[in-house]
């Protein structure tokens, strides 16, 4: 009965469909920023037909314009350069006039100038390029609020040192190596606390990115934010750790334990992590905000040569740091109580508990250490790039990409899975475009799960 | 309540002894190897199982019972080896292949298909069904015939294992023994030859224990061979026609029941392995 | 407060052209994850792979839009062979992390520069649907429904897309009804009884995959033709996260789920952004405490709490079975 009705709530839906709100007009409409992104006022934007005029608009406050339409059919949309403020042009020579600009009935189309500094204008004559302009925002909006989508920007700015295209070839190697070596630091860092959570509850945590991004930000805002109190960068990171200690111990302690209290499916558990990621993420972009931003410190360096590399005294105290710490964590699992009490959780729960072991404090530790690590991790990536919503997203799959190389649920794996990842990610700039290096590191995990599942340091049996 | 039957007369004259060769095997198996990080969990030279008899496999815990069943039965493809079934060569065969040549198992836990009906449960055991194919299982005419054909047989059975009555239930909602009974009669659904009983009678209350063996007995009396791994020995004694023993991954002893009970090497494994824990009555009986 | 215009954008949010893709798409995901227990994190990718396997066909090639549509297929299946062949014989946990990566490589080489000559890169490709639009019999003109109103164009294209829908609801009706659903199901429960009983487990979930990665492409092609456009970033990971809510809230596991999960979702959604933005434009809510353009992303934080607390309270949606549920052992 339940399903006649729900085919009768269809068969309505196909006899009374609809998407677009019908009784708007046709219109071109934007937003014009500068190359920071900060909204561009008082612009001319003029839509001609046949050499005709038809509409005009300012740009507003907020560098917004829309230029009503009379009809669907095709359109010249031209931007004035005499409003343009000085200094400033069109990414590309002629770029403002978007010729040919096809507006269907009832569309509102979105069309997009984009504005560079003078200098870094591109002649279309040596790189032929389509008109920029985006179609229609989509409304389901997945991203509406951030920057992605916007058409020439990068997935991710390189900003360690590339050496010159004419370097030799020995040197680009050491260099990218290097690079490698200081992003495999950070990875493993952030993924140790992923890959314990893993190997003592079994749980695949979706959201651990957002706790990567957690540390950053609260680091942010205790050291560079203009409400914040200013501290030094090295007391935000002692700051942020705590911080992110406390979200993971209490995410266990209010989330994790009373679903495993509950005995909730392990595969409902990934679920909900990804609705807790969904959730967390996008309350940090509310609350930080769209735009990113850099710590107040160590920011500007020049770089020290190191024989054939060379790398900036903040990035080579990053990749010392990381591997100090990597190496206090192995420690700490190799000689300490709690240590062998996780590694004995991991091998095997039951046993554990039943050999007298706290089960539950034991996990909340591991909570506890991954929240610390991550934040710690997330801050090192923050300092290396630039702080933002998603970072931790971006990072995750990175992550994944780790702890399965390195063998699904061995801290140690995890670590040397990560390096690999980082590496090969940097390597890859060596011969294929840096925008790519994330999509490699992947890549390469897929590699893996095709020829060597169990991992790089995994034991050869059957895993399914 | 073992009168001498036909398996227990075809195995009268066989000595007990360690891969003794029987008058009609249907599974021969040599050099089944299989180890774990260097451990030989199983290392079996030679053992013929007999066409029609309902054979044990017994043997303390961690002597390699239920690696043997898993490796016999492809779901544990890491061991090396040769076994034929009926006359074929089998060894190395998935899963699901050794079903369909006719030697079909069950487990240790029951892996009742929690939220399948029960007899959803059953018609999954019938093999060869054209509905099965993803483009066929579309056009409903093409297998309606053959459904109905399943459907009264796996009513048939569930009549049999007085399961009727809960034929529209979830599988998940019924009781251990009652699992045990209904992966009875869903392994039969594949009309198997032979069938491997991983611990059949683990965690069944004894009234259920004693139906369970009947059962068991039954089937074999219309002909399916049966082998099953049990530690317990009372269990062994009066419905097995022939009781192999492993210890450490390798047969130490084999022969009828009584032999065995009373076979200084298996009481060694049962006393060395478990501090003096099998019953003395079933071993001087 | 206008009540009528904040549940007339939820309307049209549930019967628009991205919650039909979505429905189809999460109808796929049902395939995988509701009957045959897959953990797909990548449906995303075969929306992709079949938005612009018609995107490229027309836009870059110039071929007929319905020969786009046999290659955006084509492109599912292969793609889901790809993956299905190494990663459906590991652990499940294996399959969820590399169907996410393998979305993320794909979107990643779809918006690089070196892909740009065939995909646009980040500017995507437009104009690829004019063949279905030229087929539209309906007369022009605005039609009216209560107080929502059609262009002639969106009644032809809504009626074509959720008229996919029903043929696709139908069709997977009649697959889980059959014995082949007998056995995905069964796998769902148990790989190793189904294996004893002689069922290819491993031939099933590659099955299984492959048709939930074709539903997922027509998803992504309804979408991306009614827009005339199709973009790289529209097709992030979080897309896949959208399909599992939707799946979730209608019940995973019931044919009808992902549909009424998909209306009721889209409806909620976009009836809760006109209800922000409405409660900020009448100033109950002060731009001290939120501006215009957080509204989205508070809107996906609550999706986010939303499917948390479904999966924690609720996990057999409003279609499902709380006594067929709790037997959920897995």
């Amino acid at each position: 009965m339940r399903a006649l009705a729900v085919i009768a709530l269809i068969a309505l839906a196909v006899l009374a469909p609809g998407a677009a709100l019908a009784d708007e007009h046709e219109a071109v409409q934007g937003t014009i920023t500068d190359p920071d992104g900060e909204p561009l006022a008082d612009l001319t934007i003029t839509a001609n037909r046949d050499g005709a005029e038809v509409g005009s608009d300012t740009t507003d406050e907020e560098g917004e314009w829309e230029i009503e339409l009379p009809e669907p059919g095709s359109y010249d949309v031209e931007l004035d350069l005499d409003t343009l403020p000085e200094g400033l042009a069109p990414r590309e020579v002629g770029g403002e006039v978007l010729s040919g600009v096809e507006v269907d009935e009832g569309q509102q189309r979105t069309l997009i100038f984009q504005i560079v500094p003078e200098d870094e204008q591109e002649d279309p004559a040596t790189e032929p390029e389509e008109p920029a302009e985006e179609e229609e925002a989509p409304p389901e909006g997945a991203e509406t609020d951030s920057d992605t989508g916007v058409p020439g920007e990068t997935e991710t700015d390189l900003e360690t040192p590339v050496p010159p295209q004419h370097a030799p070839f020995h040197e680009r190697l050491a260099q990218v190596l290097l690079n490698g070596l200081q992003y495999g630091g950070i990875i493993a860092i952030a993924a140790v606390g992923l890959s314990l959570v893993f190997g003592t509850t079994r749980l695949i945590n979706f959201a651990h990115g957002e706790l990567v991004t957690f540390g950053a930000i609260v680091a942010f805002f205790v050291n560079a934010a203009a409400a914040g109190p200013g501290l030094h960068l090295i007391l935000a990171i002692v700051v942020a750790v705590i911080a992110g200690a406390l979200l993971g111990g209490g995410l266990d302690r209010g989330l994790w334990r009373p679903l495993r209290m509950r005995r909730t499916g392990r595969i409902n558990m990934f679920i909900i992590s990804i609705g807790l990621a969904l959730f967390l993420r996008h309350l940090l972009l509310v609350i930080y905000g769209s735009r990113p931003n850099s710590y107040a410190e160590y920011q500007i360096q020049s770089t020290i040569s190191l024989g054939w590399a060379e790398i900036t005294p903040r990035d080579l105290t990053i990749l010392v740091v990381s591997v100090i710490v990597l190496f206090a964590v192995a420690l700490m699992l190799q000689r300490t109580r709690i240590g062998t009490a996780i590694r004995a959780v991991s091998d095997n729960r039951d046993l554990a508990a039943s050999s007298g072991i706290n089960v539950n404090y034991v996990i909340l530790v591991v909570w506890m250490l991954a929240g610390g690590l991550s934040a710690f991790g997330g801050v090192m990536f923050g300092l290396t790039e630039v702080v933002s919503w998603d970072m931790g997203f971006k990072l995750l799959l990175l992550m994944f990409a780790g702890i399965i190389l390195g063998g699904l649920g061995s801290a140690y794996g995890a670590m040397v899975g990560s390096f690999v990842v980082g590496i090969v990610a940097h390597l890859s700039t060596l011969w294929f475009p840096p925008e790519l290096w994330n999509a490699w590191a992947l890549l390469v995990l897929i590699v893996v799960l095709i020829v060597r599942p169990q991992g790089i340091l995994g034991r050869k049996e059957r895993v399914g | 309540m073992s009168d001498r039957n036909n398996a227990t007369a075809a195995l009268a004259d066989v000595a007990a002894e360690p891969g003794v060769a029987k008058p009609d095997p249907i599974l021969v198996a040599d050099n089944v190897q299989r180890s774990f990080g260097g451990l030989h969990a199983v290392d079996v030279d030679h053992l013929e199982m007999q066409r029609g008899a309902i054979t044990a496999l017994i043997g303390p815990n961690g002597a390699g019972k239920t690696t043997l069943f898993n490796v016999l039965t492809g779901f544990d493809r890491g061991g090396s080896g040769d076994w034929r079934f009926e006359g074929k060569k089998m060894s190395r065969l998935p899963a699901h292949r050794v079903a369909h040549r006719g030697m079909v198992r069950t487990f240790q836990l029951t892996k009742a298909l929690s939220r399948l009906t029960v007899l959803e449960n059953l018609q999954l055991g019938a093999t060869e069904q054209r509905g099965e194919e993803m483009f066929a299982s579309v056009v409903r005419p093409l297998w309606r015939r053959q459904e109905r054909e399943i459907i009264e047989r796996a009513d048939e059975l569930l009549a049999r294992f007085r399961l009727d009555h809960l034929r529209d239930e979830f599988a998940g909602t019924l009781s251990g023994g009652q699992r045990k009974l209904l992966e009875l009669a869903r392994a039969l659904m594949v009309r198997p030859r032979m069938l491997m009983l991983d611990e059949p009678m683990a965690g069944v209350n004894p009234a259920l224990t004693q139906s369970l063996l009947e059962h068991i007995t039954d089937l074999r009396d219309e002909g399916t061979t049966i082998c099953f791994v049990e530690h317990d020995m009372d269990m062994v004694m009066g419905t097995s026609d022939w009781v192999v023993c492993l210890a450490e991954g390798q047969v130490i002893a084999e022969g009828p029941p009584q032999a065995i009970g009373s076979n200084p090497a298996v009481i060694d494994a049962y006393l060395g392995k478990q501090h003096g824990a099998p019953p003395a009555e079933e071993l001087t009986s | 407060m206008d009540y009528s215009s904040i549940l007339t954008s939820g309307v049209y949010g549930a019967l628009g052209p991205v919650a039909i893709g979505y429905v189809l798409a999460a109808i796929g995901l049902n395939i995988h994850f509701g009957y045959t227990g897959l953990l797909n994190f990548g449906q995303v990718a075969f929306m992709l792979v079949g938005a612009y396997g018609v995107a490229i066909s027309v836009s870059t090639f110039g071929l007929s839009m319905w020969v786009g549509v046999l290659v955006g297929i084509l492109a599912a299946a292969v793609l889901a062979l790809i993956l299905g062949i190494p990663a459906l014989r590991l652990r499940s946990d294996y399959l969820a992390i590399s169907t996410i990566a393998a979305g993320e490589v794909l979107r990643l080489f779809y918006r690089s520069s070196v892909a740009e000559p065939l995909t646009g890169g980040v500017y995507g490709l437009q104009r690829f649907g004019d063949e279905l639009l030229d087929l539209n019999p309906v007369p022009p003109g605005i039609y009216e429904v209560g107080p929502l109103a059609f262009t002639a164009r969106d009644v032809w294209l809504m009626s074509v897309g959720w008229g996919l829908v029903a043929l696709v609801v139908i069709v997977v009706y009649l697959l889980i009804h059959s014995p082949w659903g007998r056995v995905i199901r069964a796998i769902r429960e148990d790989e190793e009884a189904a294996r004893s009983l002689g069922k290819n487990v491993y031939a099933y979930k590659l099955q299984s995959l492959v048709l939930g990665g074709v539903i997922g492409a027509l998803g992504g092609m309804v979408f991306t033709i009614h827009q005339q456009s199709a973009h790289p970033d529209g097709f992030d990971p979080v897309v896949t996260f959208f399909l599992y809510t939707m799946l979730v809230l209608g019940g995973a596991g019931r044919v009808l789920g992902p549909v009424l999960g998909g209306l009721l979702f889209w409806f909620l959604m976009l009836s809760f952004d006109a209800f922000l933005r409405e409660l900020m434009a009448t100033g109950y809510i002060p731009p001290e405490i939120l501006v215009p353009s957080d509204v989205g992303a508070l809107r996906l934080a609550l999706v986010g709490l939303g499917l948390l607390l479904l999966m924690a309270f609720r996990p057999q949606g409003i279609l499902g079975n709380r006594r067929e549920m709790v037997l959920d052992v897995r």
